[in-house]
């Protein structure tokens, strides 16, 4: 960033790179750092649906107990709540103009996803650690 | 409520239609279908962590027809979202702005997207019909 003397922040405003509201490039680095993850996920993740078609439930059962696949599993569920409720509050925050509507959708995405990834998460280790 | 005789935006009737601004809804709409679709998959590893009677419920749900039908929509979203993913982290990274750039590789979101979508249920139909 370059030193403006027009520009009329305060450099330690600069400095801090925070912006107006105070969380920086934070939310646009996250969806970009998982949306990378989540193009090897997904395709990992389509990869093991389709050796899967026609699997009973002994058969699928033990894929998903693999410990590589199980990781991978648990990584991907995990990433894409994170980037579903990441892209989910800009659609909300442009398209939702009634304050209250608004803080409540992005309240409940949150907690969606969160029961919804740890439900994930819980179910492959329940099928790893073969309860 | 605010002054409406404020100019207002012109909104998206206004506009000639183009690829790149289909490309940027789609990114969006396909976004948020995913986000729903995830939960397919939860459903999917909870069935499985629950026992054989629950999983035969869920691929009898999932192989219904309009299981089916969701499955190819819900792929199809997959895969333009991942293209479309891919060209938005592309640019990203501050390559390919110039407009003939821009224009084609939207097209080759979407025509990627359908590609892909046809070679993955081409392999399951390959694969003995429907799971």
């Amino acid at each position: 960033m370059s030193t403006n003397a027009n520009d009329l922040r305060n450099p330690l405003k600069r400095a801090r790179g925070l912006g107006s509201a105070q969380s920086g490039a934070t939310h646009w680095w996250r969806q970009r750092v998982t949306a990378a993850a989540l193009v090897l996920l997904g395709l990992w993740f389509v990869a093991l649906v389709l050796s899967l078609l026609h699997a009973d439930y002994a058969t699928a059962k033990a894929a998903v107990a693999k410990p590589w696949n199980a990781l991978l599993l648990i990584l991907f569920v995990v990433t894409a709540f994170w980037h579903a409720v990441l892209g989910l509050q800009v659609v909300i925050e442009d398209y939702v103009h009634t304050r209250w509507k608004e803080v409540a959708l992005l309240v409940a995405i949150k907690f969606l996803a969160v029961l919804c990834a740890l439900a994930g998460v819980l179910s492959v280790l329940r099928i790893a650690l073969g309860a | 409520m605010a002054d409406t005789r404020r100019p207002l935006s012109p909104h998206i009737q206004i506009y000639k239609w183009q690829v790149q601004m289909v490309t940027s809804i789609l990114h969006r709409a396909t976004g948020v279908a995913l986000a729903v679709g995830t939960l397919l998959v939860v459903w999917g590893l909870l069935s499985l962590a629950t026992g054989e009677a629950a999983f035969n419920q869920y691929k009898t749900c999932v192989g219904s027809p309009p299981g089916m039908v969701l499955l190819v929509g819900w792929s199809w979203a997959l895969f333009y979202h991942l293209c479309n993913g891919i060209r938005h982290l592309i640019q990203d990274a501050g390559a390919g702005y110039a407009i003939p750039q821009f224009v084609r590789s939207s097209w080759l979101s979407v025509i990627g997207s359908v590609v892909l979508v046809v070679l993955v249920w081409a392999c399951v139909l390959t694969c003995g019909g429907a799971a």
